[in-house]
């Protein structure tokens, strides 16, 4: 009876309030779930404003120096990496503020926003949890209207904490306007990859594919921008990152770059909502197809297994490193026009001319290398996601060794991961070599991306040693891939010990081509794997599979 | 009771003494548990008794803290690749691939371990009456433990190790998972059956085990089994039968309509018709000893304790 008089309002409402029955409930239920992942997130971006604008302090205390930064920033690898010239105007505290650090701090709050949105919509879906829910008094759109209210107000949270963080320095060139529009900027980002990712929960029925379009999407940003910000082309106006950094806080700040954000964010809703009545609770939009009815000869041996179940995530990704590396690829003509500008003033910059080349390429090296670790890392992670998901219990029920069936999923990781590395180096150098006329760029750029090779399998080795001896804190393997990027990125801007890069396997390889290329930290890092992977290997050989 | 039969080197299965524990849960509490070879014996026992954990050990997933498991003669942890050679397994809870279908994963498990008989997986998969195209994340529950026991029956093994295995099977496909493992004992193969459906252990199995708390409380064949429980009898008599409640083997007595019902301990059975006898019988229904009955004798105290308020 209870059931009956509780679903009665909701079976009397009409159609579209309908719709959205129990959103408020839903919100409440995801903030309570939140409770510490949100807070966390909103902490640490609260407090980069004031670190990094107490590090630019020390670092460059006069106008002077920033003004000689502003000068050595002011080369293509630069420009691609951070952000537009325009800065340069008036290179106050706060404007390198905002140059330096909003393409890695936009790209951190979208990766935040897709995270959320796809955590609280395909999940729940994908594991069954949704259809408790729907079950209940709650209306078709209420959790996709839940899960966007959640991520665009955090992102207003956000933005308000970081204007304030930013407003309490009293440094030269912070006002207290600006310090509100570079907030505004980054909750603009962040609501639009909230609601891209809202969109792409509904083409796909896995949260680990929902969550891999939003991200593409996100690198698909910040690599127009990083075209768009050297060729000077137009290119950053179709990226939400651009839209963020063409609003010259602290410069001559302007709002409206914002509303594009906005209205982008209004369509893709929209978008979600219209594709949302189109599909079947659980499933994405394509229809399961039926499949071969037998296995084929290469699917029934462990690494024809393994090479299955990797095969989507190692395609998305040398895609993701391919497009990488054709979008950079093709940024070096613009490099060359532009020092071809340079070299009438100066002989002596001429020279230099095919140095900043180089250092170029070292720097979209390392931004390869980072994002074919962080395949390395999550392709790592399938094993410890196979035995939570009890699929690798009846496999190693099998006459088949754990050494064979974690070499299975290992060969595939290692070898993908160089397979990409390797596409990544052969087409940015063959791009390289096309737009300079330097066709030794080619071998250069192959020579550089392979030298990454050791560093791979030493992250790949950590997360390895991590599932055979602590499984439960395979997380920490992330460190690899945040600590090279973070460091490799902000390392340079904060002025931050080289040690610290020394850390991570990737503050030890040569950065070819503008370094030489040297033998003993390759050999000594790819000794160092084969020790981390032996280590872990023997640690899962004495471990119970199925460890929580 | 019959509970430490000594492993003998004939056994498919000899487990001797095991404990294993989770942190503060005792799983396995020295558990001692024999199965023949060629025999299908059941293992009985609630939900976290200790079913699931004593099979990984079996099948060398999980390491025990201390005591002695034997599979076909070897040792489950340090043999497992050569043991599971010989023997499948069937998980209660089927987790599969999303992306490979029904058919490709019966074919990976089946061919993984070889002696691999393609006609009878086809056979098999026509008899459970399941689609082996469609996609692992399709299937429903009762699907997916379909393609685990095609891909077990399929295989040709030596032991069969099945936990639950028909938990989401609807009663039709349990009638021909019932038919499949008789066919598996005609053969001369031996199963290992976890279950809490009774009814099926009856039916199926020539032996039993029941454990709880991570310790085998009754082990024997049904028949032995049998003879530890009571009968339910339910008696007319010309005279008055007084005094029955004092005989031994009596309990639970009570009175409706005249008509006497208590239970009898099974070898008391014989004393207590001679005595009803000589009161003249104007009716007589008694009901032979299920398993449930056993059960329930033992769990049921189990739920007395726990709702006498006495800690867990």
């Amino acid at each position: 009876m209870s059931t009956m008089t509780m679903s009665r309002p909701a079976a009397q409402a009409p159609g579209r309030q309908n719709s959205l029955a129990g959103t408020g409930t839903l919100i409440r239920f995801m903030l309570r779930r939140d409770r510490v992942r949100i807070p966390v997130w909103l902490i640490v971006f609260a407090l980069v404003p004031i670190g990094t604008l107490s590090s630019f302090a020390e670092a460059y205390p006069s106008a002077a120096d920033r003004m000689a930064t502003a000068q050595s920033m002011n080369s293509p690898a630069a420009l691609a990496m951070l952000g537009p010239a325009h800065y340069f105007a008036d290179y106050n505290s706060g404007s390198m503020l905002m140059h330096q650090l909003f393409a890695f701090t936009a790209m951190a709050v979208g990766l935040m926003s897709v995270l959320l949105v796809v955590r609280h919509t395909r999940t729940e879906e994908e594991t069954g949890r949704a259809e408790l829910v729907r079950a209940t008094v709650v209306g078709r759109h209420a959790n996709t209207a839940a899960a966007l209210i959640v991520a665009f107000a955090t992102n207003v949270v956000l933005g308000l904490l970081i204007a304030a963080s930013t407003a309490t320095s009293d440094m030269d060139g912070i006002t207290t306007s600006g310090a509100l529009l570079f907030g505004a900027a980054h909750t603009a980002v962040g609501i639009v990859f909230a609601a891209l990712a809202a969109v792409t929960v509904q083409i796909t029925g896995y949260s680990r594919g929902a969550s891999g379009m939003a991200l593409a999407g996100i690198g698909v940003a910040y690599v127009l921008r990083a075209a768009g910000d050297v060729g000077e082309n137009g290119l950053s106006w179709v990226s939400p990152i651009g839209w963020g950094q063409r609003t010259w806080v602290f410069v001559d700040g302007r709002w409206w770059p914002l509303l594009l954000s906005v209205a982008l964010t209004v369509v893709l809703t929209v978008l979600a909502v219209i594709l949302s009545t189109r599909r079947d609770v659980g499933s994405g939009l394509r229809q399961a197809r039926p499949g071969s009815p037998a296995a084929s000869d290469l699917l029934v041996k462990p690494f024809g297994l393994a090479l299955r179940l990797h095969r989507g995530m190692l395609i998305g990704f040398t895609v993701t490193v391919a497009l990488l590396a054709v979008a950079y690829g093709s940024i070096f003509g613009d490099i060359d026009e532009m020092l071809g500008s340079v070299t009438a003033l100066s002989d002596a910059l001429a020279e230099q001319g095919g140095v900043l080349i180089e250092a170029f390429l070292s720097m979209v090296m390392l931004v390869t290398a980072v994002t074919v670790a962080i395949y390395a890392v999550l392709a790592t992670n399938r094993m410890r996601a196979e035995e939570l998901a009890g699929r690798a219990e009846p496999v190693l029920a099998l006459p088949l060794s754990r050494t064979r069936w974690v070499g299975s999923h290992l060969a595939v990781t290692l070898l993908g991961s160089a397979v990409m590395q390797l596409i990544g180096g052969a087409l940015l150098g063959y791009f390289a070599a096309d737009a300079t006329g330097d066709g030794a760029l080619f071998g250069k750029s192959i020579a550089a991306a392979a030298a990454y090779l050791p560093a791979l399998w030493c992250t790949i080795g950590l997360v390895v040693l991590l599932y055979g001896l602590r499984p439960q804190w395979i997380g920490l393997g992330w460190l690899v891939p945040v600590w090279a990027f973070g460091i490799g990125y902000l390392g340079n801007i904060l002025g931050l010990p080289t040690w610290l890069a020394k850390l991570s396997p990737f503050g030890h390889v040569p950065e070819m081509p503008s370094e030489e290329f040297s033998l003993p930290p390759v050999l000594a890092l790819t000794a160092i794997a084969v020790a981390l992977i032996a280590i872990g290997l023997a640690g899962l050989k004495r471990r119970s599979i199925n460890v929580v | 009771m019959s509970t430490n039969s000594q492993p003998t080197s004939g056994a498919a299965i000899a487990v001797s003494g095991l404990t294993k524990t989770f942190g503060p849960t005792k799983a396995l509490d020295n558990l001692h548990l024999t199965v023949g070879t060629g025999e299908v014996h059941g293992f009985l026992g609630p939900n976290g008794a200790g079913k699931s954990t004593t099979i990984r050990v079996l099948l060398g997933l999980l390491r025990a803290d201390s005591g002695t498991a034997k599979v076909l003669g070897g040792d489950p942890w340090n043999d497992a690749v050569a043991l599971h050679r010989r023997l499948a397994y069937v998980p209660g809870d089927v987790s599969l691939w999303p992306n490979l279908t029904g058919g490709e994963a019966i074919d990976l498990f089946a061919r993984l371990r070889g002696g691999f008989d393609r006609k009878r997986r086809n056979e098999l998969c026509e008899r459970f009456d399941l689609d082996p195209t469609k996609k692992g994340r399709t299937y429903s529950k009762g699907n997916r433990q379909k393609v685990a026991i095609v891909a077990a029956l399929a295989s040709d093994v030596e032991l069969l190790i099945l936990d639950e295995p028909t938990a989401g099977l609807d009663p039709l496909m349990e009638a021909i998972f019932a038919d499949a493992i008789n066919e598996v004992k005609d053969a001369g193969r031996t199963v290992l059956l976890s279950s809490h459906i009774l009814a099926q252990v009856e039916a199926l199995c020539d032996r039993v085990s029941i454990i709880r708390q991570g310790h085998i409380v009754e082990s024997g064949s049904l028949s032995d089994l049998r003879h530890l429980t009571r009968t339910s009898v339910q008696v007319e008599t010309v005279r008055p039968a007084a005094g029955l409640e004092s005989l031994p083997g009596v309990h639970d007595l009570s009175s409706t309509n005249g008509k006497l019902h208590f239970d009898v301990d099974t070898d008391q059975l014989d004393g207590i018709i001679g005595h009803l006898h000589g009161l003249g019988i104007r009716s007589l229904v008694s009901q032979p000893p299920t398993l449930e009955q056993l059960f329930m004798r033992h769990y049921g105290e189990e739920l007395a304790e726990a709702t006498n308020g006495s800690s867990r």
